[in-house]
């Protein structure tokens, strides 16, 4: 008897649903390594920074894209505390340097091979984004990334931006 | 007795069919988006098969109507 309970146990626990982050509630905690391995980093632990929340692989077309755009306002708006963190999901630690080789960027990745924070996140496709205002609110997801997305982006960040 | 054997079985059973349940994430892809998992490896010429197919077909008009089978259309 015990057994079967245990057993049914189990099967409840695999087919758990998780808790979705939602538009304008605070931006779930999610630690992870960074790539390198150096350090961690918390997308949810920038207070009174606009955090862009990225979640990408190497695989993924559309991230390739992204990721000039995104170097580039980190750059442009990093002294106004704009804050880029992307969180690579590759399995395969390589696939993701080998990337990054041909992608260089400056701002902060992290690493999540076992998918903790996508799965908090509810991510439903690659790459999205979380725009986290100076209050640590989830305010916008951006599901997918393709260059015409880049200048509403831009202005949905400057005005979180502006915001006190 | 046959209690205990059926949850054995039950017990045995249940973390392979659970691998059945999972969907994939969409951060599990990986392996799927790699170039030799596509069901089609050649698309240029996938096409190309494909019209000229289409066109001899279309001479017995087993394959809708689409010209005489020159493959012009």
């Amino acid at each position: 008897m015990k057994i079967t309970a245990l057993t049914l146990c189990l099967l409840a626990f695999g087919s758990m649903a998780t808790q979705a982050a939602e538009l304008n509630a605070p931006a779930p905690g999610c630690r992870v390594q960074t790539l390198t391995g150096q350090s961690s980093v918390d997308p949810a632990a920038f207070p009174g920074k606009v955090v862009y929340l990225d979640f990408w692989a190497s695989w993924c077309i559309p991230c390739a894209k992204s990721f000039p755009v995104l170097d580039q306002w980190q750059s442009e708006l990093g002294g106004r505390g704009f804050e880029v963190i992307a969180i690579n999901l590759d399995e395969e630690r390589q696939e993701a340097l080998d990337f990054l080789q041909q992608h260089p960027v400056r701002f902060t990745i992290g690493a999540d091979p076992a998918g903790k924070c996508p799965r908090l996140y509810a991510v439903r496709g690659m790459p999205t984004s979380y725009l986290i205002d100076r209050q640590g609110r989830i305010r916008e997801v951006h599901e997918g990334f393709k260059t015409s997305d880049a200048a509403g982006l831009r202005a949905r960040i400057e005005s979180l931006l502006s915001e006190r | 007795m046959n209690a205990r054997r059926l949850s054995r079985s039950l017990m045995l059973l249940t973390p392979l069919l659970a691998g059945c349940a999972t969907q994939v994430a969409p951060w599990e892809r990986g392996h799927l988006a790699r170039p030799e998992m596509a069901l089609e490896p050649y698309p240029l010429e996938a096409s190309f098969r494909q019209h000229v197919f289409f066109s001899k077909e279309s001479v017995s008009g087993g394959y809708g109507v689409g010209g005489g089978g020159c493959g012009c259309n």
